[in-house]
């Protein structure tokens, strides 16, 4: 067979799979972006705009978690919803819920340091001035969310750019289970472990054009947009 | 804007949420087994036919030999395809396997460099043929991983009174998979051990490297160390709830069934002239002269 001929059996037999696997990467990945998202930015808000004791610890943990290897997170994940692990009984292991919470954490730590620098970076009469103007807790932090927005959405970028390409932790928790929990990432893997190293870099391209449709759309929200205040 | 891209991620995960919903528990069975064994898509050919029978999904986690076992002891996969005799046989010992039944066999084969330094072309058994690589110091890429490849070629190295490592600056242990092995092996020139599936599947992008020990096909194999059998093991549901015992059994008696070892025998002859698989389980050699 020649390696033309190969190539375009490869192809054939991977077209119909090629879709599944673009929409589960989105699933997963859109749906831990979110919760990373709607964990985080709080969390960043309050830890740049607070300050109480063992603030500082929380910061270096938060710092640390920005670089914690994600196939060792991958591995926590995998002993805690394994069967034999403690939360066995959800059943979550090898399913794309595994994969969503070991990429929530992963991402959690980026979303919430980043959102802290970027309210910490701030000018600290802005938030002088709103109390003035009456604002509330909530108003106050939503304003000042507001005012920071291109670093709180670079923020939530940097979250989504580190689980999107990410394939350590995606394998161990997921499985790379046809049609269930292959993605993108962990699809390439395989097919350069089969060696058909084409078809594995026309995933990655797909991979990349992903991405980069998403951070065209999250460029996007930094400029434009009223953020609400309410 | 900021309203659209809320929708937009909440649209995910409802989607997340209704996909998984839609698939009702109990009605799934969790295979480990290898990568070769899986890449040599011999599941995918026959697995439809019991998830058509039993209405029952069949998860395949293809991943090392050890990390299988590893998903077996701790109850995450319900049953196991390997080929990796006496980890199997230390797997049921121990209590973790209820039995291990055999299912097929296949075998490794010797490649190396068309030039041959080690003048093993055609050498009839295997550990004669790596004590010749060891004489001429020819170079030997080794998957130097958890494989029951890697396992097996420390056997046969074993049988050739020799026990080489990376001190000697010819063997070459990568860590790595089948196909980068060869590829690596292919590019810098050095013999190794692989399954013959794995090399007749990459053939055409092995521009390097020859067939030298191990004959055209199973069938022309003069060495029986280097057959390469696999079993089936049942997870041992004991302390363990979540282990599908009653569908592993299903399964079990499935692939060891005529019918599915009939598929196995012919699989592969389509897209390689030769079958890739020899069925090898009890009903099929009862059957056998």
């Amino acid at each position: 067979m020649s390696p033309i001929e190969g190539t375009l059996l490869q192809l054939n037999s991977v077209a119909g799979a090629f879709w599944e696997i673009v929409a589960l990467t989105f699933r997963v990945t859109g749906t831990a972006t979110l919760i990373s998202a709607a964990l985080g930015i709080p969390a960043g808000a309050l830890l740049g705009l607070s300050k109480f004791s063992g603030r500082r610890f929380i910061v270096t943990s938060i710092y640390t978690g920005m670089g914690l290897p994600p196939v060792v997170v991958g591995l926590a994940v995998y002993l805690t919803l394994s069967r034999s692990g403690p939360l066995g009984g959800m059943e979550w292991l090898f399913t794309p819920w595994a994969m969503v919470v070991a990429q929530v954490i992963i991402s959690f730590p980026l979303v919430a340091g980043l959102t802290m620098t970027a309210i910490e970076a701030l000018d600290p009469d802005l938030r002088l001035q709103l109390r003035s103007l009456g604002a509330g807790r909530r108003q106050e932090v939503a304003a000042m969310l507001g005012e920071a927005r291109e670093g709180v959405v670079a923020a939530v970028v940097a979250g989504f750019g580190g689980i999107i390409s990410e394939v350590g932790a995606a394998m161990l928790v997921g499985g790379n289970i046809e049609s269930q929990t292959r993605v993108l990432s962990t699809a390439i893997v395989l097919e350069t472990r089969r060696g058909f190293f084409g078809l594995a870099l026309g995933l990655g391209g797909a991979l990349l054009g992903m991405a980069f449709m998403v951070n065209f759309i999250f460029l996007r929200l930094q400029g434009r947009g009223r953020w609400p205040v309410r | 804007m900021i309203k659209s891209a809320v929708r937009g991620a909440l649209l995910c995960t409802v989607s997340l949420l209704l996909a998984s919903c839609s698939s009702p528990k109990g009605q799934v069975l969790r295979l480990a087994t290898t990568t070769s064994t899986y890449d040599s898509g011999l599941l995918n050919d026959i697995l439809p036919a019991f998830e058509a029978e039993y209405g029952v999904r069949v998860d395949v986690v293809a991943v090392g030999t050890g990390q299988a076992l590893a998903l077996g002891r701790r109850g995450d996969a319900d049953v196991i395809l390997v080929h990796a005799a006496s980890k199997e046989q230390a797997f049921v010992e121990e209590g973790y396997g209820l039995a291990r039944f055999p299912v097929m066999f296949n075998d490794f084969i010797l490649v190396g460099p068309p030039e041959d330094p080690a003048k093993i072309g055609g050498v009839g058994q295997a550990a004669e043929a790596l004590a010749r690589i060891a004489a001429a110091a020819a170079p030997f890429a080794s998957r130097g991983d958890d494989s029951g490849t890697y396992a097996r070629e420390r056997a046969l190295w074993q049988a050739a009174g020799l026990q080489p490592d990376s001190e000697a600056g010819w063997y070459l242990s990568l860590g790595q998979g089948m196909a980068a092995t060869l590829q690596f092996a292919d590019e810098v020139g050095a013999y190794t051990l692989t399954d013959r599936g794995t090399f007749m599947a990459q053939r055409a992008q092995l521009e390097h490297l020859e067939l030298m020990v191990g004959g055209g096909s199973i069938s022309e194999n003069a060495d029986r160390a280097l057959m390469n059998p696999y079993s089936v093991i049942p997870v041992n549901p004991a302390g363990n709830g979540g282990v599908q015992a009653d569908l592993a059994q299903k399964f079990i008696d499935w692939l060891l069934s005529l019918d599915t070892q009939k598929r196995i025998a012919v699989f592969g002859i389509d897209q390689f002239g030769q079958p890739l698989f020899f069925p090898d389980s009890e009903r099929w050699r009862s059957t056998r002269p």
